[in-house]
Order: C-alpha cells, then sequence, then structure tokens
C-alpha cells in the first residue's frame, strides 16, 4: 500500500490515503455470520431454560419413558453427524475448486439433512398419534419446541443448500458464493452442536428421570 | 484483538477461516472423536451400566461438553486469532449470557415453585 | 431472548401449548422470568447509546477532550454484563425469597456505580473547559442534574423490603419515567440537535428549541416528583381515578406538568417547522456548525454518498480536532472511482411483507398471514441471486461534489 506525499508537505502528518486498493467485498460477512450464530444460540439458551424448568411437569400425562425411543434418536444422531463429515468434505473440495465435487458432497449432506428432518416428522407423529400432543403437559409443550425449533432449522439449512446448490451451478465457485458456502458450513455445524445438547439433556437425561 | 486503520483482510483473498485450516485429517479425527463421545452416553444410559443415575448424568453432562468443545474445533474451526479474536470474544461472551439466563432461571423458578406453588406452608418459605 | 419468549407466548396462544398456563404444567411465573431477562438489559439497551451522545456533546461544548476514555469503555463493558444479573428486581414481590432476592438487590445497587464513573467522567470533561451553552448542552447538563435522582431512587427500590412496599406504586412510575425521560428522551433531544445540522444541511431553529427545553425540564418536574410522594403515600400505578382528598394536590401539580410537558412537544414540533421554513438563515456551510472534535464533522452537510473522498488516516480519538490543530487542507485534486455497496430495496419490502404477516397474525386473516410468509421466503431467497451489489461512483462525479463544497464553504466565508 503505497502513500502518495506531497513533497511540500513532507515533514507534516499524512491525513488521507490517496492511493488505496478497493476493499474485498464481504470481508466481514464472517464475523457477522458468527455472531448472527451467537444470537441464535441464546434462542437455544432459552427454549433449553424452559425445558429445565418445566420438563418435569408432565401433568399425569406421558412421561419421556413412556416416549422416546432411544434407538431411533442414536440413528438420527449419526444422520446429522455424518451429514456434518460430508458437509467437511464438501468444503474440502470447494477449496480446491473442484465444482463437481462439491456439489456431489453438498447433495449428500442435503440427503442425510432430509433423512433427520424425515425420521423426527415421524416420531413427532408417533407421539401426536399416542395423544402426546404440545397441548398434553408443559413437558411435551417444551419438547416439541425446542426439538422442533431445532429441526426447523436443519428444514430452512436444507432449503439454503438447496439455494447454494443452484447459485453454484450458475456461477461457478465465485468468491460470494464460497463465502455463502462458509457461512452455511458454520450454520450446520452449529446445529449439530446445538442436537448434542438436545440429544443429552432430553432424551438421554429424560430417561434417566 | 488488532485494531488497524485499515481492515484487517485488505490483503489477503477471501476471509481467513478457512484458510489453511481445514484438512481431510482435522474433519476425520473430529468424526471419529464425535462418533466416540456419542455412542458412549447412549451406551451408558440404554444398558443402565453404571447404577446410579446421578453420576450417569454426570458422565454424559461431561461427554456432551467435551463433543462441544471438539465440535468447534474440528468442524467449526474455532480458534483465539480468526476475525482478529472476535469471534472468540463473541462466543465467550454468548456463552457467559447463557450459563447465566440458564442457571438464574433454574435458580429462580425453583425458588418461586417450592415458595408459591399450592399446598406450601407459608411459615416454610426458603 | 425475546424471541423466544415471545415465540413461547404465541405458541401458548395461538396452538393451545401449556408454557404459561394455570394448569396441565404450565407456569405463569416462568414468562415473568424470561420477560424481565430481557426486559432490563432492554433498559441499557436504552441508555447506552444515550451515553454516548452525552460523551460526544460533552466534549465538543467543552472544548475539550473527554476524560477519562478508557474508564468510560471498561464502565461501560461493565454495565453491559452487570445488566444481565439484575432482572429479579422487576418481581421481588413474586415469591423467590430472601436469598434470591438478597442476590438482585445487591447485584442492581452494584450496577450503579460503573453509571457513576460516566457521570464523574462528564464533571471532569466539563471542569475548566470554556463551556458554550448551545441546545444539545442545555439538554445535557439537564440529563446530568435529572437522571441522578431518578438513578438514587432506583438504588432506593433495589433493596428488597423497600420494594414490597413501592412496588407498582407510583413511586416505581416516578423512578423509570425519571431515568428515561431524563436519560433516554434528554439525549435524544440533545442527540437532534446536535446532529440535525448534519444530516439535513441547516440548524434547528434555537429559540423555538430553547422553549421546548424549558417546557420539558420544568414540566417533567413538576409532572413527577409529586408521584415520588403519592407513592409513598401508597398510590398504586395503573388507576384511571384515586378519590382521597388529602392527595389531590399533588395530582393537581402533576397535571401543570403534564401541560407544560405538553408545551413542551408542541414547540418542539413547532421548532422543526420553523427550522425548515428558515432553513436558508440556518444553512450550515462549513459542515462543521459546533468547531466540533470528530470526523463527521470534516465532510459537507449533508455528506455526498461516499462520505470521504480519501480515506482518513487518523492520529488521535478527536482526528478532527486533531486535523484543525495542525491545520490540515482539504484535498482539492486526485480525486478517483470510489467503490460504494448498491442500494437495495429489499429491506423494506421485507418489512412491509413482515407487517403484512403480523396484521394477518393479529386479526386471523389466515389467508394474509400464509401469504406474506411466503411471500417473505420468497423475497428472501430471491434477493440471494443478485449478485450485483456494488458499483464504482466516477471520478468526474466526485470532482463535481468536491467542488460544490468548496464553493459553498467559500460562499459562507463571511468578510
Amino acid at each position: 500500500m503505497t502513500i502518495n506525499v506531497n513533497p511540500a508537505q513532507a515533514s507534516e502528518p499524512v491525513f488521507y490515503l490517496v492511493d488505496e486498493h478497493d476493499h474485498a467485498e464481504g470481508g466481514s460477512t464472517m464475523l457477522g455470520f458468527w455472531i448472527y450464530l451467537m444470537s441464535d444460540c441464546l434462542i437455544f439458551a432459552m427454549l433449553f431454560a424452559t425445558y429445565g424448568v418445566l420438563g418435569g411437569n408432565y401433568a399425569a400425562g406421558p412421561a419421556p419413558k413412556d416416549l422416546f425411543d432411544l434407538p431411533l434418536v442414536a440413528v438420527n444422531t449419526s444422520m446429522l453427524l455424518l451429514s456434518s463429515i460430508t458437509y467437511g468434505f464438501a468444503m474440502l473440495s470447494m477449496e480446491r475448486s473442484r465444482i463437481a465435487a462439491t456439489q456431489f458432497w453438498l447433495a449428500i449432506t442435503g440427503l442425510f439433512g432430509l433423512a433427520f428432518v424425515g425420521i423426527e416428522l415421524s416420531e413427532f407423529h408417533h407421539m401426536i398419534h399416542e395423544g402426546a400432543t404440545p397441548q398434553r403437559s408443559a413437558f411435551l409443550s417444551s419438547f416439541f419446541t425446542l426439538v422442533g425449533t431445532h429441526g426447523l432449522h436443519v428444514s430452512f439449512g436444507l432449503v439454503w443448500l438447496t439455494t447454494l446448490m443452484v447459485q453454484v451451478w450458475r456461477h461457478g465457485l465465485i468468491e460470494a458464493n464460497k463465502r455463502r458456502l462458509m457461512c452455511l458450513s458454520m450454520f450446520w455445524h452449529f446445529l449439530d452442536v446445538v442436537w448434542i445438547g438436545v440429544f443429552t439433556f432430553v432424551y438421554l437425561l429424560g430417561m434417566l428421570r | 484483538m488488532s485494531v488497524e486503520i485499515h481492515s484487517v483482510h485488505a490483503a489477503h483473498g477471501h476471509g481467513d477461516m478457512a484458510h489453511g485450516e481445514i484438512s481431510l485429517s482435522g474433519y476425520l479425527t473430529g468424526f471419529i472423536l464425535s462418533v466416540i463421545l456419542t455412542a458412549v452416553p447412549f451406551y451408558l444410559v440404554m444398558t443402565g451400566v453404571l447404577g446410579d443415575k446421578k453420576s450417569t448424568a454426570l458422565v454424559i453432562t461431561a461427554f456432551a461438553a467435551v463433543q462441544i468443545v471438539v465440535h468447534m474445533i474440528f468442524f467449526l474451526h474455532m480458534n483465539t486469532s480468526s476475525e482478529g479474536g472476535w469471534t472468540m470474544m463473541a462466543l465467550i461472551f454468548t456463552i457467559i449470557m447463557v450459563m447465566i439466563a440458564m442457571t438464574g432461571s433454574l435458580w429462580v423458578m425453583h425458588h418461586l415453585n417450592v415458595n408459591m406453588m399450592p399446598t406450601h406452608e407459608m411459615g416454610r418459605m426458603q | 431472548m425475546l424471541t423466544a419468549v415471545l415465540a413461547l407466548l404465541s405458541l401458548d396462544r395461538y396452538v393451545g401449548t401449556d408454557f404459561f398456563t394455570n394448569d396441565f404444567g404450565g407456569n405463569p411465573m416462568m414468562y415473568v422470568n424470561l420477560i424481565w431477562i430481557w426486559g432490563h438489559p432492554e433498559v441499557y439497551i436504552l441508555i447506552l447509546p444515550a451515553f454516548g451522545i452525552f460523551s460526544e456533546v460533552t466534549s465538543t461544548f467543552s472544548g475539550k477532550r473527554l476524560f477519562g476514555y478508557t474508564s468510560m469503555v471498561y464502565a461501560t463493558v461493565v454495565i453491559t454484563i452487570l445488566s444481565y444479573l439484575v432482572w429479579l428486581h422487576h418481581f421481588f414481590t413474586m415469591g423467590s425469597g430472601a436469598s434470591v432476592n438478597s442476590f438482585f438487590g445487591i447485584t442492581t445497587m452494584i450496577i450503579s456505580i460503573p453509571t457513576g464513573a460516566k457521570m464523574f467522567n462528564w464533571l471532569f470533561t466539563m471542569y475548566s473547559g470554556r463551556i458554550r451553552f448551545e441546545l444539545p448542552m442545555m439538554w445535557t447538563v439537564a440529563f446530568m442534574l435529572t437522571f441522578v435522582i431518578g438513578g438514587m431512587t432506583g438504588v432506593l427500590l433495589a433493596v428488597p423490603p423497600a420494594d414490597f412496599v413501592l412496588h407498582n406504586s407510583l413511586f416505581l412510575v416516578a423512578h423509570f419515567h425519571n431515568v428515561i425521560i431524563g436519560g433516554v428522551l434528554f439525549g435524544l433531544f440533545a442527540g437532534i440537535g446536535y446532529w440535525f445540522p448534519k444530516a439535513f444541511g441547516f440548524r434547528l431553529d434555537p429559540f423555538w428549541g430553547k422553549l421546548s427545553f424549558w417546557f420539558w425540564v420544568v414540566g417533567f418536574y413538576f409532572a413527577f416528583m409529586p408521584l415520588y410522594v403519592l407513592g409513598l403515600m401508597g398510590v398504586t400505578r395503573r388507576l384511571r381515578v384515586f378519590d382521597d382528598p388529602s392527595l389531590q394536590i399533588w395530582f393537581m401539580i402533576a397535571a401543570f406538568g403534564a401541560l407544560l410537558i405538553f408545551l413542551g412537544i408542541i414547540s418542539f414540533l413547532v421548532q422543526i417547522a420553523v427550522s425548515i421554513l428558515k432553513r436558508e438563515q440556518l444553512r450550515d456551510v462549513t459542515g462543521d456548525p459546533w468547531n466540533a472534535r470528530t470526523l463527521e464533522w470534516a465532510t459537507s452537510s449533508p455528506p455526498p454518498d461516499y462520505n470521504f473522498a480519501f480515506t482518513p488516516v487518523i492520529h488521535d480519538n478527536d482526528a478532527w480536532w486533531d486535523m484543525k490543530r495542525r491545520f490540515y487542507q482539504r484535498p482539492l485534486t486526485g480525486f478517483k472511482p470510489i467503490h460504494m455497496p448498491s442500494n437495495t430495496g429489499t429491506g423494506v419490502i421485507l418489512a412491509g411483507l413482515s407487517t403484512t404477516f403480523a396484521v394477518g397474525m393479529i386479526w386471523y386473516v389466515w389467508w394474509l398471514a400464509g401469504l406474506s410468509f411466503i411471500a417473505l421466503i420468497a423475497v428472501a431467497i430471491g434477493h440471494t441471486f443478485n449478485y450485483h451489489r456494488d458499483y464504482h461512483i466516477p471520478a468526474g462525479e466526485v470532482v463535481r461534489a468536491e467542488n460544490a463544497r468548496t464553493r459553498l464553504i467559500g460562499a459562507g466565508v463571511k468578510p
């Protein structure tokens, strides 16, 4: 970076830059997205706190032991974990500017994510069918809200993933698309982090009560 | 934290979060650790091997905390220098807020429930 | 936090969940707890920007650098963190018991300390400065007096046994109006007066501004000081009529104060109107009507789209003051094209769609809510397909804007 100094003012301090290259567009986007993710974390924290306070109020209705199918939850957890690693593979391909490989791994990630949402929806359907509706008790309200909000986030992530696949197909791995893929990467891994909290505090600890 | 007149990433290309930090081995290590840290808690709860519910709860909570850290390091590439240290600062601030909101709520609501819910004798307020 | 609580409340109302119900395991006290975890930080979100305004105004109109900048920053950080540790003082009387109440009572008292540190810093900034009582500075002095009184009554309320008597009384009402009007509102008036010329190119009329100021400040004291007395005498809030004859005098004084405040509001509106009508006489030609200290005053009023033709290099917190002191000359040649982000209407459109969504949800117009929601998602996704987010302002345009400014400054120079 060169600073053009007028010879007449050589001994005086410089108050403005004359020669300056353009700032890379979107240089601060990653940090901005991270801060959004932190606020999302706070929302989940509130839902966890609500579950913590109200999660024991079964109102003479079904309790975790009556409802949770741990093997199914284990399968679901592995779906999400696998989707995290396949997204990682997508990022590695992106770094090497290999469009086809990136798209392939993104698609696999999407399939795992879809499997996760599908299994979760079927779990909810089964519970509601048994009469364990969100309206039945405060425990169920907070369960459905916490787990459902996480599932909603995953679903939005899938929409975003699809949109990005279209945009990569149209424009290739340009800077803007790479940035977007990195933001989705943060989002996706963050959701896996939240799920760790969910399966531990809701499902596992629920079965221990 | 560096505060410069020119933005921190003027010189290099896109954000400094991914360059040189992600690698196949990193992802695989994180993945394998996560699998172990998930499988063990599930096993402990499903078989009841530890016998005591309280200690099982403590152990799986500890495993969850460790797995979150594993995710942060291996998948989210969390470190103290990205974005001039601001991502770490934001994370620490959020964790503090989360701790306050959760423990505060649990503590407050516990006392409120004990004191204020029906069938409680007013003379035995906590 | 607010998002989460309101979402839970909405679920209760629209879907029939049991978060805050009286039966089925719900707990209404949880709503109070969660809303105030947000609510208390919110009032600090209100006041901290006002504190920032006061720092700018105090240093400008005292002709002195802000005293203790570092400690101001630390005080702000401490206030931020502590503001998350006091929320229960909004419901001492809900029954959480002595141990919980005393913890939050103590944290509430502690939080007044960094605020006090800031107050001293402003006073020390003024001390041995050359103070100019322009309107923003008048608002600042009024703030210092008024906010401190309000803060002190807050510390009174922080004592749980006292709060058991005063909770939801007019004493509380007086307290929070004291700090919000004295702090936030006076800060906003100071900020409006200070930055209006920068934004619009002409100052606000001083006469009507001062009239508004005196009506507001005198009116505030007449309106709210009696409420402290009434609260101590047992009057609760949210009452339309209070028939005790011995207390009527205080209500009448308060009503008189309300009238003065009303006149203050009218004067403020007249000020805006008069200023627009007299804008040529009040025109700001130099861009620096207050002989201020910070960089925004180095631009024209209003500033061009690109703000600065060349990125400034600073050597001091009060960068503009430093530049003036060292006889900085505005560059008049060598302008280059400037890289700018493009405008977009997407934000406004999304806001409009959110409004129609909200209308639909509130009045159960389901088709409107549904369509708006889908449109929101569609517009948001559609906007991401727009990759043309920037453009360059051609050098010629920069030249024109800067020359126009040079002419304006020249025209304003008084013989």
